[in-house]
């Protein structure tokens, strides 16, 4: 990938003229945020103060402040970073990760002012300062030699260290979730996002990245345990507030949802583009057993065994979806989903009696579905839980939670199992997998139902949690978000997809313009994510090979014992 | 243990036991009889050599013993037993087999690929592999035990955590032959396995072969390098235009005429035999 139009030899003749560059555009970068940069407060936060930043444009100043780090470290650590440690750090990758972050950042915010004032006049010489800022110093460290790749990624470091680091982590997490959450300007959220976005770039890049991954793979409890606490923790940041956390259990449905169709696709490379079906199926079966008044069937049996039947009559439909079309391989599995996806919606809404049984009332749905009642406990009550009030959809948002943690059990140990190397030698070659004796369609059928069994779980969760189920709550489109969020986020990742999914379902709940504009937006990401990224945000290393299958440097990067012979010299 | 010596123990039949039986075997592609009912028949401890010039139907034959193919003619029998042509039935009954061009698993480690082997001589289900209890553990760190073994036994001990696409071409093919032998085959198909490789690397897949079949398994293999044929087998079939044109032993297989006919002069001879 040649974005960068510099040859080295250009980059050698002029490293010293980019650097300074780049230095002043830090420093620019750094200086702006005190200098006006909007005519009227009305855009974002209040830009319009001579010294004063505004929260939004002291993520600009510390964007410059990691540049100006990036740049001068090289010097003034030079004495620490000997030796051994010289290559720990990939400081030029990171202040070119930092300069285009603020680029980014900092067209964000100018076109943001536009917009909402209207016109670019709108924005005063502080902002156009920051711009031509970020310019400079894109261009500066365009003209910086490229590092060879930071090593700090194989340095072991002690556990207390590794330990900490993940506490800070999640800490930053929880903060920056609850601060977006409660931000309802929509460029300062997008801007925000573009912050986080270069932040984390520059750690990659940096090096830290790479070490805070392969260190944590050793605490790797740590790291669960304290991502669960975080997620744990979150509700009792909104202070009883419902309006955040009912985004939030939307999210954690869509979360759930997405990460029992990544063992479909990421683990058994199936492609389900009807699995939105199998959340519809739970979620009625669920609702018709729930006591609701519009139910057609009066048993009401307990949640769990509710959940289990949900489960088992999605898997069926999988079952039957599955054991006549995975015999065959290629493109018709994709073809079939699709279309069962809608015949699902179509039989839903055609069975209300006027042909055949009345199960669904039509199109209306059935609504008043009852608040989940778990061993006396009142999912529709707020309860009070240290001196914190926990409302109806945080009650919803623990058992999700719950629901979540067990996809990942299941979703982590098939991985590592024998299972799992059946799942990854098919993927690899289907043919040799079968004369080596891998029951290839039996494999093949386990995910497919096994990943139905999971959304018919999650249906009935959601059955509950938004009180009516109607069949246009299933409809394609919803199976190509949920796909679009495993194929961005990362196939065959926990990690990946869970923020593939977090982002696509926060976005258009926070930003309206792009509700509006959803399927365009999502459309170009996707094709920029293919062209650049194909593995997805967060890549499993075995993707990441099975992309870019003739990138020799890669294969030696990711197979361990070249990495480990390194790491011993 | 860094000596090429590991003995490791396989599940064999009694020696001398015929282990394969094909009976006619037929393979047609539309208008091209690429196999014409052959027969063949494999005891225990045997290494057989299928040679024949290319197109010859050798490769296809194989697919046809191994299910990759189901023959448009004639039966496969395996230890007395009738043998579906699927391939997983094939392997379980105790036949493995390896492929002319190497298509091993690349993106998995070499470890992870013997492993593959064993699928179908493990058993661990869905519900067991998610609660992980100790059944499951022990099967686990059994499986990777015995591919941890078989990679000594073909000689590469150390290249268990190397991905498969960065080991050596000969490597590869010793990797292959780890996987066949993972499945506790009774009896081994190898699709030219010295085919790419140096005369050094041949020295070592035949002393590897010859140690194969020390340990009680019976061994097809398909080769174009007769010295390596002449060697190592007991008993060899060439085959011609998907038919057995001689069998016999080696010695009266080399010195027949129509053998190195069927080799120099193929071209012309096929034509008009067609025609
Ligand atoms: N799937 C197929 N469909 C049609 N024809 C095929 C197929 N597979 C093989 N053939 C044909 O059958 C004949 C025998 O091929 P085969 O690969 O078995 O030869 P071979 O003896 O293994 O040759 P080589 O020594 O070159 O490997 C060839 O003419 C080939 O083109
Ligand atoms: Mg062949």
């Amino acid at each position: 990938m040649r974005l960068n139009p510099v040859t080295p030899e250009l980059q050698q003749r002029h490293r010293r003229t980019g650097w300074l560059l780049a230095l002043v555009g830090a420093v620019l970068l750094i200086g702006s945020p005190y200098l006006p940069w909007a005519w009227s407060d009305d855009a974002l936060d209040d830009m319009t103060y001579l010294f004063g930043p505004s929260p939004t444009q002291f993520l600009g100043l510390a964007l410059g402040a990691v540049l100006l780090v990036c740049l001068l470290a090289p010097r003034l650590l030079a004495r620490v970073l000997a030796g051994r440690r010289a290559r720990w750090f990939a400081f030029a990758d990171g202040a070119k990760a930092a300069a285009l972050g603020a680029l980014v950042f900092v067209a964000v915010v100018v076109v943001g002012i536009a917009v909402e004032l209207g016109g670019l006049v709108n924005v005063r010489y502080g902002g156009w300062i920051a711009l031509v800022a970020a310019l400079l110093a894109v261009a500066g460290t365009m003209l910086l030699p490229r590092d060879r790749p930071a090593t700090l990624g194989g340095v072991r470091s002690p556990g207390w260290l590794v330990i900490s680091t993940i506490a800070v982590v999640m800490l930053v997490t929880l903060l920056l979730v609850a601060y977006a959450l409660d931000e309802d300007d929509p460029v300062i959220f997008v801007a925000l996002l573009a912050f986080v976005a270069g932040v984390v770039a520059v750690l990659l890049k940096l090096g830290v990245g790479p070490w805070f991954s392969s260190q944590t793979a050793r605490h790797r409890g740590v790291l669960v345990a304290s991502a669960f606490l975080v997620a744990f923790a979150f509700p009792f940041t909104q202070d009883g507030s419902e309006a955040n956390m009912s985004i939030a259990t939307q999210v954690l449905i869509f979360a759930a949802t997405a990460l029992g169709l990544n063992i479909v696709v990421g683990l058994a490379g199936l492609l389900d583009l009807g699995y939105i079906a199998f959340l519809g199926a739970g979620a009625f079966v669920a609702a018709i057993l729930s006591g609701s008044a519009f139910s057609a069937v009066g048993w009401n049996p307990p949640f769990i065994v509710t959940v289990l039947i949900s489960g088992v009559v999605a898997s069926l439909l999988g079952l039957i979806i599955g054991s006549p079309t995975l015999r065959v391989s290629g493109d018709y599995l994709a073809i079939v989903t699709l279309a069962f996806g809608e015949i699902f919606r179509l039989v839903m809404i055609n069975l209300d009696g006027s042909d055949g049984p009345d199960l669904t009332n039509g199109s209306n749905g059935i609504p008043g579905v009852p608040d989940l009642d778990l061993l006396g406990f009142d999912f529709g009550e707020p309860h009070v839980l240290l001196g914190v009030e926990i409302g109806r959809f945080a009650n919803y948002y623990f058992l999700l939670l719950l629901v979540i943690a067990l996809i990942m059990v299941v979703f982590a140990n098939l991985n590592r199992s024998r299972i799992g190397r059946g799942w990854v030698a098919i993927r690899e070659d289907e043919k040799a997998a079968e004369a080596m004796g891998v029951n290839v369609f039996g494999l093949k059928l386990f995910a497919f139902a096994g990943g139905a069994f999971l959304a018919g779980v999650a249906g009935a969760v959601r059955a509950h949690h938004d009180i009516s189920v109607t069949p246009d709550q299933y409809i394609f489109l919803e199976s190509a978000f949920l796909l679009a969020a495993v194929v961005l986020g990362g196939m065959g990742t926990i990690v990946g997809v869970l923020l593939g999914a977090v982002l696509l379902r926060l976005m258009p709940e926070k930003l309206r313009f792009v509700d509006e504009y959803r399927l365009l937006i999502f459309g170009a990401l996707l094709v920029l994510m293919m062209r650049f990224r194909p593995e997805g945000l967060v890549a499993s290393r075995r993707r990441q090979l099975e992309f870019h299958e003739d990138d020799e440097e890669l294969a030696d990067k990711v197979d361990p014992t070249v990495t480990r012979a390194e790491g011993a010299r | 243990m860094s000596t090429e010596q590991h003995e490791v123990q396989f599940a064999t039949a009694p020696e001398g036991a015929v282990l394969l039986e094909a009976r006619g075997v037929t393979m047609r592609f539309g208008g091209l009889l690429a196999v014409n009912a052959v027969d063949m028949s494999v005891r225990s401890g045997e290494i057989v050599g299928l040679i024949g010039p290319n197109g010859a139907g050798k490769t296809t034959f194989f697919n046809c013993l191994t299910g990759l193919y189901r023959p448009t003619g004639g039966q496969v029998s395996f230890a007395g037993r009738p043998l579906p042509p699927r391939p997983r039935k094939v392997v379980q009954a105790g036949m493995a087999r390896t492929f002319q061009n190497i298509r091993l698993f690349q993106n998995m480690t070499a470890l992870e690929n013997v492993m593959v082997g064993r699928y179908c001589r493990t058993s661990a289900g869905p519900l067991t592999s998610i609660v992980r209890g100790p059944k499951f553990r022990r099967e686990e760190a059994a499986t990777r035990a015995r591919a941890q073994e078989l990679l000594g036994f073909v000689g590469i001990p150390e290249a268990g955590e190397s991905l498969a696409r960065n080991l050596s071409y000969g490597d590869q093919r010793r990797l292959e032959i780890a996987r066949a032998l993972a499945t506790d085959p009774q009896l081994l198909l190898l699709d030219e396995p010295t085919a790419g490789m140096n005369p050094q690397e041949t020295r070592q897949a035949e002393e590897l072969i010859f140690r194969i079949r020390d340990s009680g398994l019976a061994v097809v293999v398909i080769e174009h390098d007769m010295r390596f044929i002449f060697n190592l087998c007991d008993r060899v079939l060439c085959l011609v235009q998907g038919e057995v044109l001689v069998q016999g032993t080696p010695e009266q297989v080399q010195s027949d005429p129509r053998v190195i006919e069927a080799y120099i002069g193929t071209s012309d001879e096929g034509e008009t035999g067609d025609a």
